[in-house]
């Protein structure tokens, strides 16, 4: 076996052993245009009516730019955008079109051979360059100064290090990802009014998107206390569901009896795999579903994933009433919420120690 | 038709030219570079396949020119703002000012809506084009020598590409863009030991932060586009370089070009294209809504909608996670997301790596070390195409995989059944479209054969004196016949000798003996083409027709490349 298979192919197209010789470039076939005058004049005025057509509708978005209302339709569409979007396009398709008529009918079509040559440089090309090169390195002397070169090597590679230690400061390092605002009493309050909830509220079955009270606790001057991104980190992690489901229906593991307040329980609603908030709430079942992956949650065994990407069961808050009634948290999660991190085991035995 | 024709430097704008074109070619020397780089009169070949790449390149302009349209308005900026303005329902509420800067360009500045959604289409189908693109590179074997690099360069702007659409579908900070950095987050989190630590330097801080649009912005504005203009450069300069491959035919050699030159043919066809790129991608702006941000509300990290989806080009990472089993592992003391890390990273890294390695994997296999600038046809290369199809087809298992909750609603099918399918289906479908692609490839190969040995069926029947009827067949015209036999000829496959003449293993051993074993596997059950002396006793069957020749008739006009004659088309 060799490396070199025997050229063959079309380009020794009349090499003996080749079934079929080349025939040759096949004879120029004229064109219509090239032969009738009359149509040679209608393709000039075909392809000098769409330039004319393109500027019109040009013109037109001109026009419609400052006729054209943005709360107007046009066939259920938004009348300002179909009308820009309409003459603008148009027009464009319409110079593209008449430029590639042109070129079609009434360009010279003759085609042309152009021969290729080797991709490689010549040798004498190769030869000469590394005669060059090897003067220049020559006359620096890096071979000869073995020292000048290992401390220039050194020093490059030494560049490196402010180039990845500049970059430190893009964050800080990871902090506080075992932990959420959630602590003893504070209040499982309504996602979207802020209102705290009582248990007689929820009905069996009902599922309730909610929020830590403190996401809606105002300063004196009637501010939020916590608002834009900071807000936003604590919801991501903080963001619970609380349901209520028949209690005898409810099969929870051993010390998380009292997690629950008459079949009310409540767990983290981002999901352990990838962090989408979770909602999909099938009654019947007690399953909640992922809308991202579609990992599945039995809610009424301790959050345990059933299907799906997810590894980790769902955390589950442990809730409390306080004196008014409402439902309180008893404290933060006992487990880890949102996505897996590298630290993730380490972290879950620190909280596990501390409980 | 020969007109009048006057010389452009002695025509009054060329006279009035001169002096400019003289004053430019004194400093930079035009004439010459452009003689030496890129002649006026360079050959393209022609192909509609070759169009392919046109529409990518002509998309990514069209990028360009919208994307810095809609810089005017847009900030890139976390910070909080409630919004007032134009769109009533969303008015009082709080939100970033990427996302209400977004909404002004939609209502608020005429033509707005329209250059976003063009930007959009553009970006659709910029990835789309350079896909389909690839598969015609790959399928047609024109990465093999001397275009290894370019393919490798065109691998580096698809996956460019990919890193673009991503960082420019996260802008807007809407619910949707905001879902799609919740799912990076994850990704990123499941990096094995670091990655805590890039979660919180690439966001600033815990997910979301405050500096991941600003960043994301500057990738998606300057660093990322600069990457792909430079590349784009260099991809088009080894194109001229190399110049085009083409297919084969008559007259249309491993060592010439045939085709229209550039000046005027080509760069009126390829110009004359970026307008009808740019019109079409216009026309959708202007008629297919895409991503109404201000359906989904500003981020909130607590509320999604059903049914989110990426953009089509991350659909297959997107399936591949969803089916993926929830494999999760502590592992010296640190949690491994393999559920995450395999599908969501390892995946596309295993993809790009495949094909980046295949042109190298091939030539190592077949051995060919020569250069090729005629296109394969794909049944020529069974394999190659039968690699090519399983590819695709676990693509597209994944992309199902991407969309199974909106197939399970649509078509009422059980979703847990769908994952299950793209569970298995991954696997055993590649493998069944490998077998499938690679006879179907050999079936076209014994037909073309056939075509050569036994001609193209006349359709005129025959009666003998006897009574039996049969139809006459005709030679195809020879320009037919060479392009039918102009692929290479199969090589000879011998073992390698596992010792020389003195019983000592041969050094190396191990290695011929795979790449034997790789190269039978590469060139197994292809069909060889007709050699001479076949073709020669078929012409003497053809065209003897026991001593009547077959009349071709006046409104003969060859045969089309199935082999049936054009008059009857």
């Amino acid at each position: 076996m060799t490396d070199d298979l025997e050229p063959t192919g079309a380009s020794e197209g009349t090499v003996a052993h080749e079934p079929i010789g080349d025939p040759g470039l096949p004879e120029h076939q004229w064109r219509p245009t090239d032969v009738d005058a009359d149509l040679e004049r209608r393709a000039e005025r075909q392809v000098s009516t769409l330039f004319g057509l393109g500027a019109l509708l040009f013109l037109g978005f001109c026009v419609a730019y400052f006729t054209v209302d943005a709360d107007q339709t046009f066939l259920g569409w938004n009348g300002q955008n179909f009308a820009l979007g309409a003459t603008f396009g148009g027009g464009l398709l319409l110079i593209g079109v008449g430029i590639i008529q042109w070129a079609k009918k009434l360009m010279g079509d003759h085609e042309i051979v152009e021969e290729r040559h080797p991709s490689a440089s010549s040798d004498e090309d190769r030869t000469a360059v590394m005669i060059d090169v090897n003067a220049g390195l020559n006359e620096s002397g890096i071979a000869r100064r073995p020292m000048i070169r290992n401390s220039l090597l050194l020093s490059l590679g030494a560049l490196g290090l402010p180039v990845i230690v500049a970059l430190r400061d893009l964050g800080p390092l990871p902090h506080d990802q075992r932990r959420t605002v959630w602590k003893k009493g504070m209040r499982v309050v309504n996602d979207v009014s802020g209102t705290p909830i009582k248990p007689e509220q929820l009905q069996v079955g009902q599922l309730v998107n909610a929020e830590p009270a403190i996401l809606f606790e105002e300063d004196a001057d009637g501010e939020r206390v916590l608002h834009g991104t900071e807000a936003l980190q604590v919801k991501s992690k903080a963001a619970v569901i609380v349901v209520r489901m028949r209690p005898e229906d409810i099969t929870p593991s051993k010390g998380r009896e009292n997690w629950g307040v008459d079949g009310i329980l409540c767990y983290s609603k981002i999901c352990t795999h990838v962090g989408c908030p979770i909602s999909l709430w099938e009654q019947q079942t007690h399953h909640l579903l992922c809308p991202c992956h579609q990992s599945t949650f039995d809610l009424a065994d301790n959050g345990k994933v059933i299907f799906g990407p997810a590894h980790r069961p769902l955390p589950q808050l442990p809730l409390g009433v306080d004196s008014e009634g409402y439902l309180i948290a008893m404290s933060d999660f006992p487990e880890i919420v949102a996505p897996s991190y590298p630290e993730l085991a380490r972290d879950q035995k620190k909280l596990d120690k501390n409980s | 038709m020969t007109t009048e024709y006057t010389d452009i430097e002695k025509t009054p704008v060329g006279k009035k030219m001169a002096g400019p074109v003289e004053w430019l070619d004194d400093r930079l020397g035009l004439a010459g570079a452009g003689k030496k780089l890129m002649p006026v009169r360079k050959v393209f070949p022609e192909h509609w396949s070759f169009m392919l790449g046109e529409i990518a390149l002509w998309s990514f302009i069209v990028l360009l020119a919208t994307g810095v349209y809609l810089t005017f308005w847009f900030q890139p900026s976390m910070a909080e703002t409630v919004y007032n303005g134009p769109y009533k329902p969303l008015n009082g509420l709080e939100m970033s000012q990427a996302y209400s800067s977004t909404l002004d360009i939609s209502f608020g500045v005429r033509g707005g809506l329209l250059m976003r959604q063009v930007h959009h289409w553009a970006a659709m189908l910029f990835v789309a084009a350079m896909v389909v693109h690839m598969l015609r590179v790959f399928f047609t074997g024109a990465y093999r020598k001397p275009r290894e690099v370019n393919w490798l360069i065109g691998l580096g702007l698809l996956t460019l590409g990919l890193v673009e659409g991503f960082a420019g579908y996260s802008l807007p900070d809407d619910l949707l863009s905001g879902t799609g950095l919740r799912f990076v987050d994850g990704l990123i989190r499941s990096i094995p030991l670091v990655g805590s630590y890039l979660e919180f330097f690439i966001f600033g801080g815990e997910f979301p932060g405050n500096e991941i649009i600003p960043r994301l912005y500057m990738a998606h504005i300057l660093l990322i586009p600069a990457l792909l203009l430079g590349l784009i450069g260099a991809h088009m300069l080894l194109l001229v370089y190399q110049k085009h491959t083409q297919w084969p035919g008559p007259g249309r050699t491993e060592k010439n070009v045939v085709g229209y030159p550039l000046l005027p043919v080509y760069a009126a066809k390829a110009g004359g294209f970026f307008f009808v790129v740019f019109g079409f991608t216009a026309l959708m702006g202007a008629m297919i809504q895409i991503n109404p941000i201000w359906a989904y509300g500003p981020y909130n990290p607590s509320e999604v909608t059903a049914g989110s989806q990426p953009d089509w080009y991350m659909g297959f990472v997107e399936g591949a996670v969803r089916v993926m089993p929830n494999w999760e592992l502590t592992f010296l003391n640190y949690t491994w997301s393999l559920n995450v890390f395999i599908p969501g990273v390892l995946l596309m890294g295993v993809l790009f790596t495949a094909l980046g390695a295949w042109p190298f994997v091939e030539s190592w296999i077949t051995g060919d070390k020569r250069e090729h600038h005629l296109l394969e046809r794909p049944r020529n290369a069974p394999v190659r195409t039968a690699f090519g199809v399983a590819g695709m087809t676990m693509y597209a298992v994944f992309w199902i995989g991407g969309g199974n909750d909106i197939i399970a609603t649509k078509f009422h099918l059980s979703l847990n059944a769908i994952t299950w399918f793209v569970r298995i289906g991954w696997i055993v479908l590649p493998v069944i479209a490998f077998i499938v692609t690679k006879r179907i490839c050999i079936g076209l190969q014994r037909a073309d054969a056939n075509r050569i040995l036994h001609g193209y069926e006349t359709g005129i029947i025959e009666r003998t004196p006897d009574g039996s009827y049969s139809e006459r067949h005709a030679p195809l015209p020879v320009a037919n016949q060479f392009v039918l036999t102009s692929h290479d000829r199969l090589p000879v496959l011998e073992a390698p000798a596992e010792e020389d003449a003195n019983g000592v293993a041969a050094p190396g051993s191990r290695g011929a003996r795979l790449r034997a074993k790789a190269r039978s596997f590469y060139y197994d059950g292809a069909v060889d083409k007709p050699t001479t002396h076949d073709v020669e006793h078929a012409a003497e069957h053809l065209g003897d027709h026991d001593g009547h020749p077959v009349p071709l008739g006046e409104d003969f006009q060859g045969v089309s490349e199935t082999g049936i004659p054009r008059s009857h088309l």
